[in-house]
C-alpha cells in the first residue's frame, strides 16, 4: 500500500504531459480552466459574428442581407451561444483557475468529473452549430424558446437542440457540484467561510443557484420533447395545458440564470477594486449577505419577464415588488465598491478601468431593470429594444467586462507574462466607447416602440439603428484587439513577478507567476487569519 | 481506507473524454432516433444503442477504478467527504428536476384548467372552448377530438376498497424498502454481514415489485382506462410524474443490485461503505418523491 502512495507522490513532481493528450486527459484545474476560457473566447467570436450579421441586417430599414428565417436563427443562436457558450464557461474557467489557488487547495475536489464537465460542452455546441446545416435550419425561436414557437412551429432540429441543452445542463450541474464541494471541503486550515475571498463566495452561491435551476431547465425541455413527439399537452390549451406554463417554468430557471451570469462578476470586481484602491473591500460581510440575498430573491421574481401574459393582478403586484426589492442588495454592493475607492490610492491599470466601467454601466443596466420592474410601465417596454438595451448593459459592460477585467488582472499570474498596458488601455477605451454607442441608443428606439427580434423596422428608427450598427462593428473589432493583446502577452510579454500588483491580497499572489503545475499540495496554514481579500 | 493524509488527484484520465464522446453519440443518436420515429426505415437507433454501450462501459470502468483506488488506500478522509458532498448536491439537483414537474402539475390544477373552465379574471380563456367544464382529473379535455381524455382515472377508490388500488401496494413496497435498506446499513455497521445481505435482497425485491406493479398499472391505464400520454393534461402529468419517478426507481434498484452483488463478493466494511450509503440516500430520495407524488397525483 505504501508503495502505491509513494508512487503517486512522485507523479506530482513532474509537469504536464506533452501534446494533445495533455488537454484531452487532463485532471488539472489550471489546464481545465484554460480550456474553458479558450472555449469561451472562441464561442465569443462565433456568437459575435452572429451579432454582426444581425447588426448588418439592421444597418438600414428594409430587407438587406439575410432572409427573415435566417435572421431568426441568428438571433436565437447569438443568444444561446453568448449565454451558455461564452459567459457561463468563462466564469467556470475562472472558477477552475482561481478557486483552488484562492482557498489553498491542491485541485478541484473531483478532478475527473471536472474534465468531463468541460469536454461535453464542445460536444453540445458542436451539435447546436451543426443544426445550421440540417434540414429546416437551426433553432429559430429565440433563446427563450417559448412554446408553441419551439414546439408546434419549431424546425425538426429542435430535437437536437433539446438534447444539446440537456448536455449543457449536465455540464453546469457537474461543474457546480465540483465547485461547491471544493469550497465546502477543501479550504486551507484557518480559512473560515467568512474569511473566503469574495470571488469564492460569489461562486459558492452561483453554484448553488446552478444546481437548483439547471434541472428545472432540463424539465422544461423534456416537456417540450414530450409535447413535440409523444402527444402530451403540457403547453397545449386543447388538452388542458397552457403555453404560459412554459414561460413560468422557463423563467423559474431563467431568472436565477441571469444572476448566475452576474454574481461571479461581483466577486471579480470586488477583488480588482480593492487591489487598485490599495484598501480592503469596504463592508466585506455586507457584500456576502448582499450576494446571498440577491440569490434567494432570484427565485421569487421570475414572472416579471411575463407581465404581459395576463396574470392576475395579485401576481403582477407580487412580482413587481419582489423585483424592486433586489435593488436593495444591489445598491449595497455598488455603495461598497464606491466606498472602497473613496480615499483610496487609486491607479488606473486596465483591469481597474474595466472594473470601474463595470460599476458605472452595470448600474445603468440595473436602473433600466428597475424601470422594467414596474408592471404598468412594462406593458409599454415589453419586447422592445429597451429590454434589449437593458440586458445587454448588464451582460456586456456587466458580465463580459468583468471577465475581460479578470483576464487582464490574472493573466500575468496564469502565464507569468505581463500584457502590454498601452494596448490594454486602447482596448478598454475602444470597448467602452463602442459598447455605449451600441447599446445606449437602443433605449431610445425601444421607448419609441421598436420591437425586438424583427429584421426590419420603421423609417423613424433608421438613424439610431445606423449608429448602433456602427458601434457594434467597432465593438466586435475591438475584441480582436483583445485577442491580440492576450496572444502578445503569452508570446512576447515581459516577465511578471509573483505579486504582480502592488495592492493585491490573497493566496494566489503568494505563488509564483506562472504557478507550478500543482500548487498547495500541502495546504498553507492560515491560522494567523490574513486570507480575506 | 483513510491512511493517506494528502488529497489524491489523479494525474490524468482517459475516462472523461470517452464519456464525453459517449454523450455526443447520445445527443446525435437520441435526436435522430426521435426525429425518425414513424419513418419506415431508419438506422438511427444503432447510434443510440452504441452511445448507451459507450456510456455504460465507461461508467463500469470508472466506478471500478474508484473502487480499486479506494481499496489501495489512496483516498483520504477529506476526499471521502468530497464524495459525500457530491452525492448530496446531486440528489438536490434531482429534487429540482422533479420540482419542475410538480410545478407544472400545480399550475395546471390551480390555474390553467380552472381558467379554461371560465373561472376568475382569466374567464376569457373560456371563449376558446365554451362547453369545457373544469374538473380534476380532466376526463373531458377542451379539444376532445385531438386529446380524447381518459375514461377512468387513477384516484383512490375509497378506504374500503384500498386493497384493490395498486398505488396503495406500491406505497407499501417503497416505504417498507426504505426501512429495510436502513436495516441493511445498520447491520453492516455492526458487522452482521448475513443480516446485511438479507435486508439488501429484501430491499431490491421490493424495488422490483414496485417497478412491476407500476408496469401493470400502465398496462391497465392503456388497455382498460383510456388513459394515455395523448389523453390530455391528466394523462400528461400522470405519466410524466410517475414515469420519471419509476425511471428513478429503476436506477436506484440497479444501483442497489450492484451494491448487493458487491456485498456478496465481500465488499464494504463497517466504516467504509460509501457506495452503499450513497445508494441508500438515493433510495430514500426516491421514496420521499413518491410520497409527495401519491398525495398530489393520486389522492388529492
Amino acid at each position: 500500500m505504501s508503495a502505491v502512495i509513494e508512487g503517486h507522490h512522485d507523479d506530482h513532481h513532474h509537469g504536464p504531459a506533452k501534446g494533445i493528450t495533455r488537454w484531452l486527459y487532463t485532471t488539472n484545474h489550471k489546464d481545465i480552466g484554460s480550456l474553458y476560457l479558450w472555449f469561451s473566447f472562441i464561442m465569443l467570436f462565433i456568437g459575435g459574428a452572429m451579432a454582426m450579421v444581425i447588426r448588418a441586417e439592421l444597418f438600414e430599414p428594409g430587407s438587406q442581407i439575410v432572409s427573415p428565417e435566417f435572421y431568426n436563427q441568428m438571433v436565437t443562436n447569438h443568444g444561446l451561444i453568448m449565454v451558455f457558450g461564452v459567459i457561463m464557461p468563462a466564469f467556470v474557467g475562472l472558477a477552475n483557475w482561481l478557486i483552488p489557488m484562492q482557498i489553498g487547495a491542491p485541485d478541484m475536489a473531483l478532478p475527473r468529473l471536472n474534465n468531463l464537465s468541460f469536454w461535453i460542452l464542445p460536444a453540445a455546441f458542436g451539435v447546436l452549430l451543426a443544426t445550421f446545416f440540417m434540414e429546416g435550419g437551426a433553432p429559430n425561436f429565440g433563446w427563450t424558446f417559448y412554446a408553441p414557437l419551439s414546439t408546434e412551429y419549431a424546425p425538426p432540429t429542435v430535437t437536437y437542440f433539446i438534447f444539446a441543452v440537456h448536455i449543457m445542463g449536465a455540464s453546469s450541474i457537474m461543474g457546480s457540484i465540483n465547485v461547491i464541494t471544493t469550497i465546502l471541503n477543501m479550504r486551507a486550515p484557518g480559512m473560515t467561510l467568512m474569511k473566503m475571498p469574495l470571488f469564492v463566495w460569489s461562486w459558492l452561491i452561483t453554484a448553488y443557484l446552478l444546481i437548483a435551476v439547471m434541472p428545472v431547465l432540463a424539465g422544461a425541455v423534456t416537456m417540450m420533447l414530450m409535447d413535440i413527439h409523444f402527444g402530451t399537452s403540457f403547453f397545449k390549451a386543447g388538452g388542458g395545458g397552457d403555453p404560459v406554463l412554459f414561460q413560468h417554468i422557463f423563467w423559474f430557471f431563467g431568472h436565477p440564470e441571469v444572476y448566475i451570469m452576474i454574481l461571479p462578476a461581483f466577486g471579480i470586481v470586488s477583488h480588482i477594486i480593492e487591489t487598485f484602491s490599495r484598501k480592503p473591500i469596504f463592508g466585506y460581510d455586507s457584500m456576502v449577505y448582499a450576494i446571498a440575498s440577491i440569490a434567494l430573491l432570484s427565485f421569487v421574481v421570475w414572472a416579471h419577464h411575463m407581465f404581459t401574459v395576463g396574470m392576475p393582478i395579485a401576481g403582477e403586484l407580487f412580482f413587481m415588488y419582489s423585483t424592486m426589492l433586489i435593488a436593495i442588495p444591489t445598491g449595497v454592493k455598488v455603495f461598497n465598491w464606491l466606498s472602497t475607492m473613496f480615499k483610496g490610492s487609486l491607479t488606473f491599470e486596465t483591469p481597474m478601468l474595466f472594473a470601474i466601467a463595470f460599476v458605472a454601466l452595470f448600474t445603468i443596466g440595473g436602473l433600466s431593470g428597475l424601470m422594467l420592474a414596474i408592471a404598468p410601465a412594462d406593458f409599454q417596454y415589453h419586447d422592445t429594444y429597451f429590454v434589449v438595451a437593458h440586458f445587454h448593459y448588464v451582460l456586456v459592460p456587466g458580465a463580459l467586462f468583468s471577465i475581460i477585467a479578470a483576464v487582464y488582472y490574472w493573466l500575468p499570474k496564469w502565464t507569468g507574462y505581463m500584457y502590454d498596458e498601452f494596448m490594454g488601455k486602447t482596448h478598454f477605451w475602444l470597448s467602452f466607447v463602442s459598447v455605449n454607442l451600441t447599446f445606449f441608443p437602443m433605449h431610445f428606439v425601444g421607448l419609441a416602440g421598436m420591437p425586438r427580434r424583427i429584421p426590419d423596422y420603421a423609417m423613424q428608427f433608421a438613424d439610431y439603428n445606423m449608429i448602433v450598427s456602427v458601434g457594434a462593428f467597432l465593438f466586435g473589432l475591438s475584441q480582436l484587439l483583445f485577442l491580440y493583446v492576450v496572444l502578445k502577452a503569452i508570446f512576447y510579454g515581459k516577465k511578471a513577478t509573483g505579486q504582480v500588483w502592488e495592492g493585491a491580497q490573497g493566496l494566489e499572489w503568494t505563488l509564483d507567476s506562472p504557478p507550478a503545475y500543482h500548487t498547495f499540495e500541502t495546504p498553507p496554514n492560515l491560522e494567523a487569519g490574513e486570507a480575506k481579500g | 481506507m483513510s491512511s493517506d493524509s494528502s488529497y489524491y488527484v489523479p494525474e490524468s484520465s482517459k475516462l472523461p473524454i470517452f464519456m464525453a464522446f459517449g454523450l455526443l453519440l447520445f445527443v446525435l443518436g437520441a435526436g435522430s432516433t426521435i426525429n425518425d420515429l414513424g419513418k419506415e426505415s431508419s438506422n438511427s437507433y444503432i447510434l443510440l444503442m452504441t452511445s448507451f454501450a459507450v456510456i455504460w462501459g465507461v461508467m463500469f470502468v470508472w466506478f471500478s477504478n474508484v473502487i480499486n483506488e479506494n481499496n489501495k488506500g489512496m483516498y483520504s478522509d477529506q476526499l471521502n467527504q468530497s464524495f459525500v458532498w457530491g452525492m448530496a448536491w446531486f440528489i438536490f439537483s434531482e429534487v429540482m428536476f422533479f420540482f419542475a414537474f410538480f410545478l407544472a402539475l400545480g399550475y395546471v390544477r390551480m390555474f390553467s384548467v380552472p381558467w379554461l373552465g371560465g373561472e376568475g379574471e382569466k374567464a376569457i380563456a373560456n371563449i376558446l372552448w365554451p362547453t369545457f367544464e373544469a374538473t380534476w382529473p380532466v376526463m373531458v379535455t377542451p379539444d376532445n377530438e385531438t386529446f380524447p381524455g381518459a375514461e377512468k382515472n387513477m384516484n383512490m377508490p375509497g378506504i374500503t376498497k384500498l386493497y384493490t388500488w395498486l398505488p396503495f401496494w406500491n406505497t407499501l413496497c417503497l416505504v417498507t424498502s426504505s426501512g429495510t435498506i436502513a436495516l441493511a446499513e445498520a447491520a453492516l455497521k455492526k458487522g452482521k454481514r448475513a443480516a446485511f445481505k438479507s435486508w439488501m435482497v429484501v430491499t431490491i425485491s421490493l424495488g422490483f415489485i414496485f417497478v412491476f406493479l407500476q408496469g401493470l398499472e400502465y398496462y391497465e391505464a392503456y388497455a382498460h382506462m383510456g388513459l394515455t400520454l395523448g389523453a390530455g393534461i391528466y394523462g400528461t402529468t400522470f405519466f410524466l410524474l410517475t414515469g420519471f419517478h419509476g425511471f428513478h426507481v429503476c436506477l436506484g434498484a440497479i444501483i442497489l443490485t450492484i451494491m448487493t452483488i458487491r456485498g456478496f463478493g465481500g465488499a464494504f466494511s463497517e466504516h467504509d461503505h460509501f457506495g452503499l450509503a450513497a445508494g441508500s440516500w438515493y433510495w430514500h430520495f426516491v421514496d420521499v418523491v413518491w410520497i409527495f407524488l401519491v398525495l398530489v397525483v393520486y389522492v388529492f
